[in-house]
């Protein structure tokens, strides 16, 4: 990773009296998988319009690839691709029209247009059913039609709006594995809006979570999680014969221990109150004379992180 | 200018519009009855009144209300062949313009209240493509395809009149400078205000019927010319198709200036 590559400062974007996109300040590395993560209506969409250039600010401004996209829209379009939120293909075209219509659209060399269409229609195994019109497609199917429409061109900056949304968990895993791939080997750098956590748990270096078009947090998940995650789930296991001894002593710890633990088949799955409450516990449970074989934290996640950030909705 | 771009755009959208029947029929239907098989009813018109002993003086009493200039020009022929000509070169020339109106307003309609109906095109507002690239476009593949349609409507309507009012006339009458002056001067007049009009309709429309039918008003002009004539007000003198010609590019620049003014991807964006 090196400079940014997006860098936007006090974007804001109005409809009417809502601020779908209010003041958002952030930059995004070269070759970064970020995400972008919210609820429906968060301002994930809008953003990528702006960046895109496909949409005016209503004050603030961004830059993408050094370009700014209200005056450079299009010299910046070459170098991005957008996967939209809904597919967004014409239905009445075969899938191999779709693509070479919109390489010509994407300046690809006439003389590579055949072979790049052929490669990514097998890529995202659809060169079986190539000239069939799309309408007769899965929804899965025009998910990647749309995916492989977006890479045409070997955008520097691939925008992805809810990519696994229609996916089955095989389709998606490989369009995690490309997506990885792009970011990693090709030094893609990609923008992911999702609202699938575990997604972007396991996919992105770093995190925005995008609340009524704010910006309420920002970092790596790991950041994130120690930052807004403040208890922590262990599992404790102590010599079955003991079992019986364990739960008295650990509701005599209200200030360790929150809530009443949850006997799993041969071990406790227990909530603490924060990460130093872990060796606190421990020297209260060897002083007891307990043999405690495991005491292991469980890694919290972005889901924990959404949530807290989130903890009015829920 | 990025040709290939825009030649890509008009190829997208000709590709997606010929496979919607809603547009195709129209386009193969109206030819069918108004230049082919109009003629050659007009043509045996004046034999099938003969044959069945209907009498045709409401013809004779509305030919005889013409404008002087009209009867000059019909002067040269036989009282049948003055009716045959009359309707075949006169009468129908108005309705011939209903054709680029009415492609260009169904290609238009499906190109952008089509597209809104179906999604398609936020992707196409993320290509490179400028907005000007994409409105010429847009415009272009609905135009030249008007066009085409109302000249080979043309070419068809011109073989059948004179093949259907050959056993009457008895050689090729048709067409005269007037008829050339309204294929090449007022086609691509009238083409270019349909689709202008649906440009203009479609911000509003919810999809391609809607649009449609709201753009559909643009044939009262042209109902207005046929009318005119039919009453003996003016005729389709060369004169006046040059004129008329004038008038609706002169609307079509007007429009046209207007229509890129509001035509913004950011606009496109939040309306479509």
């Amino acid at each position: 990773m090196s400079s940014p590559v997006i860098q936007i400062s006090s974007l804001t974007r109005r409809f009417g009296e809502k601020n779908a996109v209010d003041n958002l300040i952030l930059d995004v590395q070269a070759g970064e998988i970020f995400g972008f993560l919210g609820h429906n209506g968060a301002g994930k969409t809008t953003t990528v319009r702006l960046l895109n250039g496909v949409l005016e600010p209503t004050s603030g401004g961004a830059q993408v690839l050094g370009l700014d996209p209200q005056t450079e829209g299009s010299a910046l379009r070459a170098r991005t691709g957008v996967l939209t939120e809904t597919p967004s293909l014409d239905e009445r075209l075969t899938a191999r029209d779709s693509l070479s219509i919109y390489a010509d659209l994407y300046n690809v060399p006439r003389a590579d247009v055949a072979v790049r269409v052929n490669s990514l229609l097998a890529e995202f195994e659809l060169a079986d059913r190539a000239d069939e019109k799309v309408g007769g497609y899965s929804k899965g199917m025009k998910q990647r039609l749309a995916l492989a429409r977006a890479l045409l061109h070997k955008p520097e900056v691939l925008f992805l709006d809810e990519p696994t949304a229609a996916l089955d968990p095989v389709a998606a895993r490989h369009v995690h594995t490309l997506v990885e791939n792009l970011a990693r080997r090709e030094g893609c750098t990609v923008f992911l809006c999702t609202h699938n956590l575990v997604e972007a748990q396991k996919l992105c270096d770093r995190v925005a979570v995008m609340e009524h078009g704010r910006l309420v947090a920002l970092g790596t998940p790991a950041d994130l999680t120690r930052q807004y995650v403040k208890r922590l789930d262990v599992d404790l296991e102590v010599d079955p014969v003991q079992m019986e001894l364990v739960l008295p002593i650990l509701q005599g710890l209200p200030q360790l221990v929150i809530g009443s633990p949850k006997q799993e088949k041969d071990f406790l799955t227990l909530t603490l109150s924060g990460r130093e409450a872990v060796p606190e516990l421990l020297a209260v449970l060897v002083q007891k004379g307990l043999r405690v074989y495991r005491l292991a934290p469980q890694e919290a996640n972005l889901e924990e992180v959404y949530f807290a950030l989130h903890g009015d909705a829920q | 200018m990025n040709t290939r771009a825009i030649l890509a755009i008009v190829r997208k959208d000709l590709k997606v519009a010929v496979q919607n029947k809603g547009v195709l029929l129209p386009m193969i239907i109206l030819p069918l009855i108004l230049f082919v098989a109009m003629p050659w009813l007009m043509a045996y018109g004046p034999d099938l009144a003969k044959a069945t002993n209907t009498s045709f003086s409401n013809m004779d009493e509305m030919l005889g209300h013409m404008p002087v200039g009209l009867l000059h020009e019909l002067s040269g022929y036989t009282h049948d062949q003055q009716l045959i000509v009359f309707i075949l070169m006169y009468m129908l020339a108005p309705m011939f313009l209903i054709m680029p109106l009415m492609v260009s307003s169904i290609l238009a309609a499906d190109s952008f209240a089509g597209e809104k109906e179906r999604k398609t095109l936020e992707a196409l507002l993320y290509t490179p493509t400028t907005d000007r690239e994409l409105f010429t476009a847009k415009l272009l593949g609905s135009w030249v395809a008007a066009i085409a349609v109302a000249l080979l409507s043309f070419i068809i309507y011109a073989v059948m009149v004179n093949a259907a009012a050959w056993h009457s006339v008895g050689r090729i009458f048709f067409p005269n400078w007037m008829w050339i002056a309204l294929v090449f001067w007022v086609t691509p007049a009238v083409a270019g205000l349909g689709l202008v009009v649906m440009v203009f309709v479609s911000v509003r429309a919810q999809g391609f019927q809607d649009a449609y039918q709201t753009g559909g008003l643009v044939v009262l002009p042209v109902l207005a010319l046929m009318i005119g004539q039919i009453s003996g007000v003016m005729y389709f003198s060369l004169g006046v198709v040059l004129i008329v010609g004038l008038v609706i590019w002169l609307i079509d620049v007007v429009l046209l200036w207007f229509a890129s003014k509001s035509f913004r991807r950011g606009e496109l964006m939040t309306k479509f």
